[in-house]
C-alpha cells in the first residue's frame, strides 16, 4: 500500500506568491528607476544599487542574527531599497543612503515583525528621518546632467520650491508641462519623472497588484483642493505632477501593509493623504508635503480598517429592542 | 446580476467526452454505515447472512439519515469498526458477492402521489445529495410549504471543481432522467418555478438542456461564469433566483429547494424503477491515473484500490475523495467509494500547499471570498482566541469553499483556520 500525504482542502494553491508581487512592484519601478539615471547621471545609479543592496544586506542580517527564516528572497527589500534610492536626491553623500537603508530595513520593518507586520511604510520612514537628520544634505538638488558620467552637479530649485505666485497669474511657471512630464526637473530620483511613474502605475494595475483606488483618490483629492486653492488649472497640474505625489501614490501609499484592506478604507485613506499633502505644501514650513502626509495616514490605518471592515454578504443586522 | 467573488481555476476537465462504462464487480463491498451527513445507520443484517442486489442492509430511526442497501448478491463476510474521514468511527458491512447477481423481491416501484409518499419514498431509495455533501434528500423536501413556500427548484449542474465530469456526463446521457425527475419533484410539491444552473464551460450540456426545455414555460437554464465555487449552495441560489440566503437560514427560507443534477436524475430513475443508491457514477482522474481515466458507474462499497489498478495507478502521493479545492484525502486506498463520491482523483505529485510566509495584508483572500468575509482577520481573531471577533467576523458565514486558501500569495492555510475557528466557536 502506497503511502499516502493527507491535508485540508483546498489541496491545490494558486500561483501567486508574495516573491511575484514584490517582482511585479520591482518592475513597475524600474521605468523610474531607468529614467533616473538618464536625469541624474552615474550618481543616481550609485545610490539605487546602494540602497537596494544595503537593504538586502541588512535584511539578511537581521534574520541570520535573530535565528529566524530568510525572508529576502521574498524580494520585499529589493521594493524598499528602490523606493528609499528614488526618495533621496541624487547629491547625497554615500552614507545616507546606506543609513537610511538601515534605518527602514532594521528599524522600521524587522523590529515589528518583518514583512507585514511594519505599522509605517519603511521608506517613508527612513526618507522622513534622513530629512529631519540631515536636512541640509536632503534638501540639495541639482539641475539635471549633461552627461551619464558627470559626478558634480548643479544646485536647482525643486518645482515645488522654486518661488512662484499660487495664483500663477503674475509669474511663469519656472518649468514647462514637457520638462514635467518627462522629469528634467530637479528633485528626488524617482519623482521627478511623471510618465514613468505613471507607466509603472499601469503596470501595478495591470498585473493587479494594486487597485486604482488609492492612486486616483490621492492625486484626485490633491487636484480638487489645489484648482480650488489656485483657481488654475496650470498650476494645478503642474502641482499633480511636481515634487513626490505620483510617487507616493502609486508607489508609497499603496502599501499592503501600511494601507487599509477594504476599498471603504482606502477611499477614506487616500482622501487623508491627499488634504493632508494639499495642506502641507500650501500652509506649512516644507514645501513637499507627501512623505507626512502618507506615514500619518499609516498610523491610522488600524483605525480606519476597524471601521471599514467588509460587509459579509447574507448577514443578518440584530434590530436593537427599544429600551422601553 | 453581479459575479460573487470566486477564483479561476484550471478546468482540468479531461474526461469530459469519456462515456459512462459499468465498474465490474469488485473482489469485495465495503460499506460504512456513515454514508450521509446525518445519523449513521445500524447494520439490519449479520455475518454469515445472505443477501441479495437492493436489499436493505442498513437503517436508523433517525429521520435525518437514509438506509443502506447492497449494491451486489452475497454473503455478509464481516462487520468490524471503521474510521471515516470525518473523523468518526462507525460499523461497516463487508460483502463477498457469489457471482448469482440477485435482484432482491423488494425492488419494486415505489408509489409517490403527495409530498408524504414522495419523502418517504426518497428516504427509502437512500438517497442522499449527490453533489458531495450528502445532504439526506427527503430532508429538503420535509418543509413546511404554509410557513415556508417554496416557487422555485433549483437545479445544480454547475460541476465548478476542476477534473470532475460526472455531473456533465449526466446531462448528455440521462437528460431525459433529468427533466422527469424535475417535473415529478415540481408536481408533487406544487413548485412553479425550476432553474437549471450550469456553468459555460459545458456549452453541449446546455444547449441540449434548452433543447429538452424548449416547450416548457416554467423551466429556465440559467448559464453561469466558469467561476469556482458557482456550485456552492449559496452562490447557485444567488446566480439563479437572485436571492441571498442569510445566516442560520435554509434555502427553504427564501423559496428555494436546491437539487444536484444527479440527485434529481436518480429521483426519476427511482421512481421508475424502484431501485434504490447502490451504483455511483464518479470521475476517475489525476495525474496518477496513466490508463483508462474516465466516467464509471461504480458499486457503492468498492474499495479505491480497485480503481487505482484498474487505473494503472503509479507512484500515488494523494488521493481524494471529491475535487483539489473540497474534496476529502482519502488515508488508506483500502477505503471505499461512498454514495456522496463524484470524482477518485489521484496524483503523483506532491500537490500539498508551498510553505506558509507572513501574511502581507494585500486583501486577495477577502477579493476572492465569495461572501465578502475577511479571512486574514478571522485567522488573528482564531490566534488570539478572540470569540466575540470571530462572532462579528460572522465566521459561521463561510462554507469553506477554499477561495481565501487558493489566493492567498503567502500560501498561508486560511480555510483550515476558518475551519478550526468554527470548532472553536461551537466548543
Amino acid at each position: 500500500m502506497p503511502t499516502l500525504y493527507v491535508s485540508p482542502s483546498p489541496h491545490i494553491s494558486g500561483e501567486d506568491s508574495t516573491r511575484r508581487v514584490m517582482a511585479a512592484v520591482c518592475i513597475a519601478l524600474l521605468p523610474a528607476a531607468v529614467m533616473s539615471c538618464v536625469i541624474f547621471g552615474i550618481n543616481a545609479l550609485i545610490i539605487l544599487v546602494t540602497c537596494v543592496i544595503s537593504c538586502v544586506l541588512f535584511e539578511g542580517l537581521f534574520r541570520v542574527i535573530t535565528k529566524k527564516t530568510q525572508t529576502i528572497g521574498d524580494l520585499s527589500a529589493v521594493v524598499t531599497g528602490l523606493i528609499l534610492a528614488m526618495n533621496l536626491p541624487s547629491s547625497v553623500p554615500i552614507y545616507i543612503p546606506i543609513l537610511g537603508s538601515f534605518f527602514a530595513i532594521v528599524i522600521v520593518k524587522q523590529l515589528f515583525g518583518g514583512i507585514g507586520q511594519n505599522f509605517a511604510n519603511p521608506a517613508i520612514t527612513a526618507r522622513v528621518f534622513l530629512m529631519i537628520s540631515f536636512s541640509a544634505q536632503m534638501t540639495k538638488w541639482t539641475i539635471p546632467v549633461t552627461n551619464f558620467t558627470q559626478l558634480d552637479a548643479v544646485t536647482a530649485p525643486t518645482p515645488l520650491a522654486a518661488d512662484f505666485l499660487i495664483s500663477g497669474t503674475d509669474k511663469v511657471l519656472p518649468f514647462t508641462l514637457k520638462d514635467m512630464l518627462t522629469g528634467f526637473t530637479g528633485g528626488c530620483l524617482g519623482e521627478t519623472c511623471a510618465i514613468a511613474l505613471l507607466l509603472g502605475g499601469l503596470i501595478l494595475i495591470f498585473t493587479k497588484t494594486i487597485t486604482p483606488t488609492i492612486p486616483l483618490v490621492y492625486i484626485g483629492t490633491v487636484g480638487i483642493f489645489t484648482l480650488i486653492y489656485t483657481q488654475s488649472l496650470a498650476a494645478t497640474l503642474y502641482y499633480l505632477l511636481g515634487g513626490g505625489l505620483l510617487l507616493g501614490a502609486i508607489f508609497m501609499a499603496t502599501d499592503y501593509a501600511t494601507s487599509p484592506l477594504t476599498e471603504k478604507g482606502k477611499i477614506i485613506f487616500a482622501f487623508g493623504c491627499g488634504a493632508l499633502t494639499f495642506l502641507i505644501r500650501h500652509f506649512a514650513g516644507f514645501p513637499e508635503g507627501v512623505s507626512f502626509s502618507i506615514l500619518i495616514m499609516n498610523l491610522l490605518t488600524p483605525m480606519i480598517d476597524r471601521f471599514t471592515a467588509s460587509r459579509p454578504i447574507g448577514i443578518i443586522t440584530e434590530k436593537k429592542e427599544a429600551v422601553k | 446580476m453581479k459575479n460573487l467573488g470566486g477564483v479561476k481555476l484550471r478546468h482540468h476537465k479531461n474526461t469530459k467526452d469519456f462515456a459512462t462504462q459499468v465498474f465490474k464487480t469488485p473482489e469485495y463491498i465495503f460499506i460504512p454505515m456513515a454514508q450521509t451527513m446525518g445519523a449513521p445507520c445500524e447494520p439490519i443484517v449479520k455475518k454469515g447472512d445472505t443477501v441479495k442486489i437492493g436489499q436493505k442492509i442498513a437503517d436508523t430511526k433517525a429521520f435525518m439519515s437514509a438506509p443502506i442497501h447492497s449494491p451486489v448478491s452475497g454473503e455478509v463476510a464481516e462487520i468490524s469498526d471503521y474510521l471515516n474521514t470525518d473523523g468518526r468511527h462507525c460499523p461497516a458491512v463487508k460483502i463477498i458477492p457469489d457471482g448469482l447477481d440477485e435482484k432482491s423481491p423488494d425492488i419494486k416501484p415505489p408509489v409517490i402521489t403527495d409530498r408524504e409518499s414522495l419523502i418517504y419514498a426518497v428516504r427509502e431509495s437512500g438517497l442522499a445529495g449527490l453533489g458531495g455533501a450528502a445532504f439526506p434528500t427527503h430532508i429538503k423536501f420535509s418543509y413546511d410549504p404554509v410557513k415556508t413556500p417554496v416557487d422555485t427548484l433549483v437545479i445544480n449542474g454547475a460541476e465548478c471543481e476542476p477534473f470532475i465530469t460526472s455531473d456533465y456526463r449526466c446531462f448528455l446521457e440521462n437528460s431525459s432522467d433529468i427533466i422527469e425527475g424535475i417535473l415529478l419533484v415540481q408536481k408533487i410539491l406544487g413548485i412553479p418555478f425550476c432553474k437549471i444552473c450550469i456553468e459555460d464551460n459545458k456549452p453541449e450540456a446546455i444547449a441540449l438542456m434548452k433543447k429538452k426545455i424548449a416547450d416548457s414555460n416554467c423551466i429556465d437554464v440559467v448559464t453561469m461564469p466558469s467561476l469556482y465555487p458557482q456550485g456552492a449552495e449559496k452562490v447557485v441560489i444567488y446566480k439563479g433566483t437572485g436571492r441571498i440566503v442569510c445566516e442560520g437560514q435554509l434555502p427553504v427560507n427564501v423559496g428555494v429547494v436546491v437539487l444536484n443534477v444527479s440527485t434529481v436524475a436518480f429521483i426519476a430513475q427511482y421512481a421508475r424503477t424502484g431501485i434504490p443508491l447502490i451504483k455511483k457514477r464518479l470521475t476517475l482522474d489525476g495525474t496518477a491515473i496513466k490508463r483508462n481515466a474516465g466516467n464509471y458507474l461504480v458499486p457503492v462499497g468498492t474499495p479505491i484500490k480497485d480503481l487505482l489498478d484498474f487505473g494503472g495507478a503509479e507512484n500515488v502521493k494523494t488521493v481524494l475523495y471529491g475535487g483539489p479545492m473540497m474534496g476529502v484525502s482519502v488515508y488508506d486506498t483500502a477505503q471505499p467509494v461512498l454514495k456522496s463520491t463524484n470524482a477518485i482523483l489521484a496524483f503523483s505529485e506532491d500537490i500539498t500547499a508551498p510553505v506558509a510566509t507572513d501574511c502581507i495584508r494585500c486583501g486577495k483572500c477577502m477579493r476572492t471570498c465569495p461572501l465578502n468575509l475577511m479571512p486574514m482577520q478571522i485567522e488573528k481573531a482564531y490566534k488570539t482566541k478572540d470569540i466575540d471577533g470571530l462572532k462579528d467576523l460572522r465566521l459561521m458565514l463561510c462554507m469553506n469553499c477554499g477561495c481565501c486558501s487558493y489566493a492567498c500569495p503567502a500560501h498561508r492555510p486560511l480555510a483550515e483556520y476558518n475551519q478550526l475557528a468554527k470548532a472553536l466557536l461551537k466548543r
